[in-house]
């Protein structure tokens, strides 16, 4: 491809012209379940609907079920139509449905796999996708290894297709349970497969806030001067969910939060907050950048006091009677997964030396948000009367990534009186007053970037592994207590082990 | 809330926003502020693409339209806020003498330090660079297609083009340049010569064979499609065959390439609420939009009479 004269159509200066995926099939396994219905196959209707992708594109399931193509397009419509961003438009569909194709199959079945190639062969033929064929995993992890030995194997991708047209893996989370298994799962990986063609979603970096967060540190000349740890007191990551389980007994028990959430969407914020400024935005430097904040980054010397995990009890959520994990279908009646995660993560570099990280994900929360807060340091000098400050706390700046995404900053303001007493107020910026209402779905972002091959916004293997580093002492301290962890109402903001982590250095969380 | 103030001032339209808003609370976010030009007649039309375009790039959007142009000056206003946009809606009425001193009234109403555009639906002033209300902004949409000649009306943006122009038969190109632009990805044999087939009077085909004309630096010809609706097909002649993408109902269109049989692909015609919220989505100049208007220059100065068979 390198070797093609420069496409005379295309124009550095022409910024309408939109990045379009060239030709190419998209392979989906593990296509029935939730995610694919909900998110992936929506993303793939919008991607077309916004014009992004070619003419020759095929999109194939393979699944554990006796459909016809015909019912599989069925399936896909009504996802589309239930759950796409963009309004159902049948000439669009009609666009899409030319290029559906379904394959029945057990993973350890080579005659699905040879009915696959075939299909994808065919495909090339008839649909014009040119050879180039994306296969995204969403299976759960025990099912890795079949697959990817399957895909080489039958020679669809691999090492040994290299020069020809592309072939891409794309792999969801978990990224292995702790560090050893991570490394073994990376290390078939990168038998069967050049690292470049490897992708690894982690959907939270598709978000526009997540990348605004880029643009709010490295576009600005404000805020760049307080980003330290002169002006910072510390910083808190939150990320709550304000629904249980929800019947995902099977995947979460025995994982639990820590190793869901903490290990790939919080570290990941942690990087991109902390990090120092990359020289470009290419995959690149962007995680060069990342893994080196990251490798700075450890536990609490101390996980007794710098750490907590709780469980969730039965209670009143939102105005609705819920019960406790433990009473959750599925669930063993003695199980120690955690529900609630909290901990404190240190940066020993020079910007962040004595800026402590506090890191909490949970679940049955009060409401669904996810944030970044840094706090700022007192003033180094308050010319005002004591009283009249009892209502100023610490200045703030909080990078809301959802749901309600925006900026707020708050500081203390005087109040209109004849005296002059202090309290705080906020000013706030709201994405989306300022900016479409519109913004694509994460996955419609990263789906197109693995069909144009354009990495940066996918984690390296060197930061997995550098995050189960981090997790790693926390998950096996836990795993050698004897108590099992501290409930919390459900509705509530979490077990009082989870303030003390806090309280400990004389801080509290904010309610986000 | 909806504000009606008759006889008023730009002053008075300011006081106004404010009371409301201390009532309300409605956010301030707007991102820029957005004026139409609109005529009588197409208000409503108008109103309705600026609350669209106001939802995906929220904004104080300024209509305004002119009366009685023989009557006693005098300035009314309808101030929208928060019904159907996130930002404000002011129309502007100007009658009498006043409709000649709009800039006085927008001055005064431009959100502070953020961009300002200029969108007149209808007929445009022959250089909007260079009119009143034009020159407070830093982008100016035209539609020579909204107009009753849009050949001749899109020659004349080509004559007096500045930067920061843009003409909606512009933005209605880009589908069809996304997909030649990736057509010529997948197959990069190089173009020797193309084709675009058009209604005959139509303004996009003219501007698209500009655009391909200016790019592939090989012979472009307009062809008269009778039975069309705008654009029906664009070929292009590669030393290894040929590429065409053709569309005859306005809606689907037909890829075919070298051993590839035809493809559909979805290439409906846009309605004016996306083209401006693509317009709306860049505010600075456009270079490639620039090119291709001097190509535009050139070709009609060179061919007498566009669209006729000599332009072949």
């Amino acid at each position: 491809m390198s070797e093609a004269p420069p496409n005379p159509l295309r124009d550095p200066g022409d910024r309408r012209l939109p990045r379009m995926a060239g030709p190419c099939a998209l392979v989906m396994f593990g296509v029935t379940g939730d995610l694919s219905r909900k998110k992936l196959l929506p993303a793939v209707y919008d991607l077309a609907n916004r014009g992004l992708l070619s003419p020759g594109f095929g999109l194939v399931g393979f699944a554990r079920r006796d459909w016809a193509a015909e019912h599989f397009a069925g399936v896909v419509l009504e996802a589309v139509r239930q759950n796409a961003r963009t309004p159902f438009r049948e000439d669009v569909w009609q666009q899409l449905l030319e290029g559906i194709r379904f394959v029945p199959g057990d993973l350890d079945d080579d005659d699905a796999f040879e009915e696959l190639a075939r299909t994808l062969a065919e495909l090339d033929q008839v649909q014009g996708t040119g050879g180039n064929h994306a296969f995204y995993l969403s299976l759960p992890p025990g099912a890795f290894d079949t697959a990817l030995d399957q895909l080489v194997r039958h020679r669809l991708a691999g090492r040994e297709r290299a020069g020809q047209n592309w072939s891409r893996v794309v792999i969801e989370k978990p990224f292995g349970h702790d560090l050893a298994s991570a490394k073994a799962l990376q290390s078939r990986v990168d038998a069967a497969f050049e690292a470049g063609s490897v992708f690894r979603i982690d959907h939270y970096l598709g978000k526009e806030t997540v990348q605004n967060l880029l643009a709010f540190r490295f576009a600005n000349q404000l805020f760049e001067p307080i980003w330290n740890r002169t002006f910072l007191d510390h910083v808190q990551i939150t990320m709550a969910e304000d629904i249980g389980i929800e019947g995902r007994a099977g995947y979460y028990d025995g994982i639990g939060q820590a190793r869901d959430v903490i290990q790939n969407h919080l570290l990941q914020l942690l990087a991109l907050t902390a990090m120092e400024e990359p020289i470009s935005f290419s995959a690149a430097s962007l995680r060069a950048e990342k893994l080196k904040v990251l490798s700075a980054a450890r536990p609490a010397a101390d996980l007794a006091t710098g750490s907590a995990r709780g469980q969730y009890l039965a209670g009143w959520s939102g105005g609705r009677k819920v019960a406790g994990y433990l009473a959750e279908p599925g669930i063993p009646s003695d199980s120690r997964t955690e529900t609630y995660a909290a901990l404190r993560v240190d940066v020993d570099n020079r910007r962040w030396a004595g800026v402590p990280f506090y890191l909490r994900a949970a679940k049955r929360m009060p409401r669904r948000v996810t944030e970044v807060a840094l706090v700022l340091r007192p003033a180094p000098y308050l010319p005002f009367a004591a009283d009249d400050i009892r209502s100023l706390g610490s200045n703030a700046l909080v990078m809301r990534i959802q749901p309600d995404e925006g900026i707020t900053l708050r500081f203390g303001a005087k109040l209109p009186a004849t005296g002059m007493e202090v309290r705080d107020v906020t000013m706030d910026f709201a994405y989306g007053t300022s900016f479409a209402e519109s913004s694509p779905e994460a996955y419609e972002r990263l789906i197109l970037d693995v069909l144009l091959g354009d990495p940066p916004l996918f984690p390296g293997h060197e930061e997995v592994e550098e995050s189960w580093r981090i997790l790693d002492p926390v998950l096996d301290f836990w795993e050698g207590l004897d108590e099992p962890p501290q409930g919390y109402s459900a509705g509530s903001w979490g077990p009082s082990d989870g303030d003390a982590v806090l309280a400990r250095d004389g801080r509290a969380w904010r309610r986000p | 809330m909806i504000i009606t103030l008759t006889g008023t001032t730009a002053g008075g339209i300011e006081q106004a926003i404010l009371r409301a808003r201390s009532n309300v609370g409605v956010p301030t976010g707007l991102v820029f502020t957005m004026i139409a030009v609109a005529e009588a007649c197409d208000h409503d039309e108008v109103v309705a693409a600026c609350v669209d375009a106001g939802r995906e790039h929220p904004s104080r959007i300024l209509v305004v339209s002119t009366a009685d142009p023989h009557g006693e000056s005098r300035l009314d206003a309808e101030i929208r806020l928060g019904e159907e946009v996130p930002g404000d809606l002011i129309a502007l009425r100007l009658h009498g003498e006043l409709a000649h001193h709009a800039d006085s009234v927008l001055l005064a109403l431009l959100l502070p330090d953020s961009p300002v555009v200029v969108w007149w639906p209808g007929t445009a002033p022959d250089d909007p660079g260079a009119d009143p209300v034009g020159a407070l902004a830093l982008r100016r949409i035209t539609d020579a297609m909204g107009t009753p000649e849009p050949i001749p009306a899109l020659l004349a943006r080509a004559g007096s083009y500045s930067p920061g122009d843009t003409d909606l038969t512009w933005t209605r190109l880009t589908r069809w340049r996304g997909l030649l632009a990736a057509a010529t990805d997948a197959y990069p044999s190089p173009v020797t010569a193309a084709e675009v087939r058009g209604e005959p009077g139509n303004a996009a085909a003219l501007l698209l064979a500009a655009w391909l004309d200016c790019r592939l630096g090989a012979p472009v010809a307009l062809v008269d499609d009778g039975d069309g609706i705008g654009i029906t097909g664009v070929v292009l002649h590669t030393e290894a065959g040929d590429l065409r993408l053709e569309r005859s109902d306005g809606s689907m269109a037909k890829f075919s390439a070298p051993g590839l049989s035809r493809r559909i692909v979805a290439l409906p015609r846009r309605d004016l609420n996306a083209l401006i919220t693509e317009e709306l989505r860049r505010l600075e100049e456009d270079a490639a939009y620039s090119a291709t208007m001097a190509r535009l220059a050139l070709r009609s100065s060179s061919a007498p009479d566009p669209g006729s068979e000599e332009a072949r």
